[in-house]
């Protein structure tokens, strides 16, 4: 399952889809670094709104997109983490500790173009 | 519900269909959805651990009857090298393959009741289970 | 509960001369044409036993009648689901009345007992023609005793559940003070069932308002155990993976030992005070002037 990337200014967005196995998780974590590096993207925000279960898989692989995109000078926001989603995580031990999270696609957007006082 | 689902694991894909009918039969069996988001998680990591270690094996999912009450069965269960010290895969943290060591404990935590047995080279059965409010 | 096939299964003695059905069918004919002197005779019961006190003289009448004939209806038909819900359509108008579970099986035990006398009076002549009647009067009119009784009972369960719920939900109010702020006052006991409705709650509400800042007030809570401390914690930590800050109020010395005592980094969680302080603090994250503040500053 393909995740899509799209360039909006100097940010990238990608949208996972529900049934995302960890092919398709590590296949995003390359295009996804790749593309920072070729954009010389600011920030990405990773929206996970259509996701029902976030696992440990899952998690941690979001852990190392936004380490691998800090390595090269950009941050990554989580959006759209929902309700029960968040109680599971929690559950489990999963905090995203040291990532950036907002509410859905439109906050994560606004507390970027705060930080970095762009407007797309 | 008729009877039990299994689900065989062989890949990672099989883990996200694993997951998806134990939150069906959660829904069926009357979980609210924040229960069935918890369930879902809790065999998502099992199937997870089956890949990851025993690289196949079976998911088990039914219902189950206790005392004025009812609930879902989760049972893991694979030929795999089994777990030399399950008190240690246990620990939050603990893992073998460079991962957060966060499925087992975590498990525990997200369903009621939580049973393992293992042997080294026979395999490991993981069966949990969670009761409706 | 009682089955269907309970009816059915009359002693076999009763056979010997008519049919149990055919009986019944003698007796509710009995019953019908007697129908306005034991309605009466029964309303005048059940005031004499003083059942049904909260309702008035043209009410007990009213559901005095329904009863009857249902009553009637049921043991004719052997069919008791009119019946039963005659009998959670009466629950649910008399027990926000007040009306007891003792006063329905009463009122009920009463009617079987008016009944029976007036069978009494007319065959006292006959008295195997009696027997056999009361046999097979009585095991009906136990099922339709119980099936009343077990009516009103799950009804006032199902209320006295949805009561609990609504005061559960007004225990744990989650209030928007202003824009993108929410207040969680949490007053009394937390057992885990509640600690977790109320994390569920709160979620919902970060959601549904899109608060960026949650306070939450524990001045209120007694004591905390390591599971309730634990599920604060995760509490905290859900609402930042919404995108939405906590700030902790009202921590008591014994609570903050709770939580270093699991483990806690007491740095790490945003501790204030008390309500009015954590309020400030909210506002300036939320990029609001406080005044107080700015005088001081
Ligand atoms: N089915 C299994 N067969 C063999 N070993 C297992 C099995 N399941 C778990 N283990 C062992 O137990 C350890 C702990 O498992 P656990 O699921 O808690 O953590 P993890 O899989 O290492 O990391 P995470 O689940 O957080 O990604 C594993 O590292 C592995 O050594
Ligand atoms: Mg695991």
């Amino acid at each position: 399952m393909e995740v899509p990337i799209l360039k909006q200014g100097a940010f990238l967005i990608a949208t996972f889809q529900a049934a995302l196995s960890d092919a398709d998780l590590n296949q995003l974590r390359m295009g996804l670094v790749q593309q920072v590096v070729k954009f010389r993207s600011r920030a990405v925000i990773v929206d996970v709104t259509a996701m029902d279960v976030m696992d440990s898989f899952a998690s941690r692989t979001l852990r190392e997109i936004a380490h691998m995109i800090r390595l090269r000078g950009a941050e990554t926001v989580i959006v759209g983490i929902q309700p029960e989603v968040a109680f599971a995580m929690v559950q489990l031990g999963l905090t995203l500790e040291g990532v950036a999270t907002a509410l859905d696609l439109e906050e994560g957007l606004a507390y970027l173009n705060e930080k970095f006082k762009v407007t797309n | 519900m008729v009877g039990e689902i299994r689900v065989a694991i062989n890949s990672d894909q099989d883990i996200v269909s694993a997951r998806q009918k134990g939150r069906v039969v959660a829904n069926e069996l009357g979980f609210s959805s924040g229960d069935a988001t918890l369930i879902a998680t809790a065999i998502s990591e099992l199937a997870r651990n089956i890949v990851s270690y025993a690289r196949k094996g079976l998911i088990t999912i039914k219902k189950v009857n206790g005392h004025n009450r009812e609930g879902i069965a989760v049972i893991a269960a694979d030929e795999g090298p089994g777990i030399p010290d399950i008190r240690q895969a246990l620990r939050d943290g603990f893992s073998t393959s460079g991962s957060l060591g966060l499925g087992l404990p975590g498990v525990r935590r997200l369903m009621d009741e939580f049973e393992i047995t293992s042997q080294l080279g026979k395999g490991t059965t993981v069966a949990v289970k969670k009761w409706r409010q | 509960m009682i089955s269907k096939r309970d009816v059915a299964s009359v002693p076999p003695e009763s056979k010997r001369n008519e049919e149990p059905s055919e009986l019944l069918r003698e007796l509710v004919a009995h019953l019908r044409q007697n129908r306005t002197q034991l309605r009466e005779e029964w309303v005048v019961r059940i005031s004499e036993t003083r059942l049904l006190t909260a309702m008035t003289k043209e009410e007990i009448f009213a559901e005095a009648t329904s009863v009857y004939d249902s009553y009637v209806e049921a043991l004719e038909t052997e069919a008791f689901e009119a019946l039963q819900a005659y009998a959670r359509n009466l629950s649910e108008r008399i027990i926000p009345r007040g009306v007891e579970t003792h006063e329905v099986v009463g009122i009920v035990l009463l009617l079987r007992d008016v009944l029976a006398r007036s069978l009494f009076a007319k065959y006292q002549n006959d008295f195997k023609k009696l027997n056999r009647i009361l046999d097979a009067y009585e095991p009906a009119a136990n099922r339709i005793a119980n099936t009343v009784a077990v009516g009103f009972v799950q009804e006032r369960e199902r209320v006295i559940r949805q009561q609990q719920e609504a005061i559960r939900e007004l225990s744990t109010p989650v209030l928007q003070v202003r824009e993108r702020l929410l207040i969680l006052p949490i007053i009394g006991v937390i057992d885990p069932q509640r600690a977790r409705q109320l994390t569920e709650q709160l979620l919902r509400g970060i959601r549904t308002n899109r608060a960026k800042v949650v306070v939450i007030d524990i001045t209120g809570v007694a004591a905390m155990d390591v599971t309730v401390a634990n599920h604060l914690v995760q509490t905290v930590e859900a609402s930042r993976l919404l995108g939405a800050t906590v700030i902790v109020t009202g921590l008591s010395p014994e609570i903050a030992q709770t939580l270093v005592t699991i483990g806690v980094d007491l740095g790490k969680m945003n501790t204030v005070g008390d309500l009015q302080g954590g309020i400030e603090q909210a506002e300036r994250l939320l990029g609001y002037k406080v005044a107080t503040l700015a005088e001081q500053s």
